[in-house]
């Protein structure tokens, strides 16, 4: 073993091996996609390591549940099916409004909306890199995920799948500034886009003309335009406007209605283009 | 062809990705080190003929993907990172652990920044300082990691 003598060629060859290769693999993840087999095996291949990360966090959660005194969860029980009972008590409306809307657009000639398939999915808490808001799902392509598909919690919009794994999958939140959503403005259906800029409280509406009716207040949901997400899902709501005539646009701020700094279930929503191609096959 | 030299040095590099892998309380975050880099800088510098280049290239792809960042980042700026180290490592060995940590401090800096440049062209993100925290933590925990794995070492005789 002899260190000391001919290994600095070897090193300096070595590392233009590495950066051309690193090189190759940035292109290759630029213009490939990322539900491709290799993409989804080396996923595929990492995921140990999530469980891995995810167990401290899951014993503390087990323990904390398993610590919780009767009278509190006799107490939740109660809260929850009081919760059920509203929430059934609007059901029952919903229905009525579903079959309303059915008959409606049959006098229209329009086609009847499809129910979507949905699925429960729950976050593993993983550090994602710093500078992309990510988060790791415990549902992969065994489940059927799919990369494009929607991912919305209880509240409103929280992002896209963007890679695929055999049980898990990536999300990438509406924050992150590689995300935008086709939206239209609830109060009078104008349409416009929300981009992410980074900030988990808050995004931007890009090239809003000066002269646009957008108000303080209006809710933006999703305009159901390229395909990804279903029409009228809540997505942000208007939180600052800056109009400035000197600038060409006015700088349009909303804070997204889904909390996303305290995600922990979620629910995929495949639209129905993706259902029909299942069909197909 | 894989000995136990070769076991012992992947399970800690497996411990520390785990460990970059755990999340930290939303106020932390910002100051985790890169305990792989880390690791990885010791064996580089320890044990130059086992961890080098290929090493921290393959070992930054798993970075890559068990974060989500662009795929190649981080195998490039470990490698870049891992040559400097090992290109070097009969002079930085023959500093003193505080001296060798002023050295992984600008190390970092290099590596941090670079990353930064590489993920600005892929994902269009812009500079904050707070970007740079891991620097001082890492230079800090280098001490550490320095001591521990080298009774690891010793104490398992990984050579």
């Amino acid at each position: 073993m002899n260190l000391l003598f001919g290994r600095n060629a070897s090193l300096q060859l070595r590392l233009i091996i590495a950066v051309v290769l690193s090189g190759l693999i940035m292109l290759g993840d630029r213009y490939t996609s990322g539900a491709s087999t290799i993409r989804t095996s080396l996923n595929t291949f990492v995921s140990p390591l999530f469980y891995f990360a995810n167990m401290p966090s899951e014993f503390l959660n087990w323990s904390s549940q398993n610590l919780d005194s009767r009278e509190l969860l006799l107490a939740e029980n109660t809260l929850l099916k009081e919760k059920q009972l509203l929430q059934n008590a609007k059901l029952l409306e919903f229905q009525f409004l579903q079959n309303e809307n059915l008959k409606l657009r049959a006098l229209l000639n329009s086609s009847a909306k499809l129910e979507s398939k949905k699925l429960v999915t729950k976050i593993l808490s993983i550090h994602s890199n710093t500078y992309n808001q990510q988060v790791v799902i415990n549902k992969g392509f065994l489940d059927n995920v799919v990369e494009g598909l929607a991912v919305v919690d209880d509240l409103g919009v929280v992002g896209k799948v963007v890679q695929v794994g055999s049980s898990t999958s990536r999300v990438l939140l509406m924050t992150d500034n590689t995300h935008a959503i086709p939206v239209r403005v609830l109060r009078n259906n104008i349409q416009t886009v929300v981009e992410g800029n980074g900030k988990l409280n808050q995004v931007e509406l890009p090239h809003v003309p000066h002269s646009m009716d957008i108000r303080v207040g209006d809710i933006l949901v999703s305009s159901g335009l390229g395909d990804i997400f279903p029409e009228g899902l809540p997505v942000a709501t208007v939180t600052n406007i800056e109009r400035d005539e000197s600038k060409p646009f006015s700088k349009v701020y909303a804070q997204p209605i889904a909390q996303l700094d305290r995600i922990r279930l979620l629910v995929l929503l495949w639209s129905q283009q993706t259902k029909v191609n299942e069909n197909d096959e | 062809m894989m000995n136990r030299h070769y076991w012992l040095i992947l399970l800690s590099i497996f411990v520390a990705l785990v460990a970059a892998l755990i999340p930290l309380p939303r106020e932390l975050q910002p100051f985790q080190p890169d305990w792989v880099l880390l690791i990885l800088m010791y064996w580089s510098l320890a044990l130059p003929h086992r961890v080098n280049i290929g090493t921290a290239w393959i070992v930054g792809l798993l970075m890559d993907l068990a974060i989500g960042s662009p795929l190649g980042v981080h195998s490039l700026t470990y490698s870049v990172s891992i040559y400097i180290t090992a290109s070097n490592y009969q002079k930085i060995r023959n500093y003193s652990v505080p001296q060798q940590s002023l050295l992984i401090a600008l190390f970092l800096a290099f590596y941090h920044l670079l990353q930064f440049w590489v993920s600005h062209f892929l994902i269009d993100i812009y500079f904050l300082p707070q970007y740079l925290w891991p620097v001082l933590t890492g230079s800090l925990s280098w001490v550490w990691i320095f001591l521990l794995l080298r009774k690891y070492r010793r104490h398992f005789r990984i050579r």
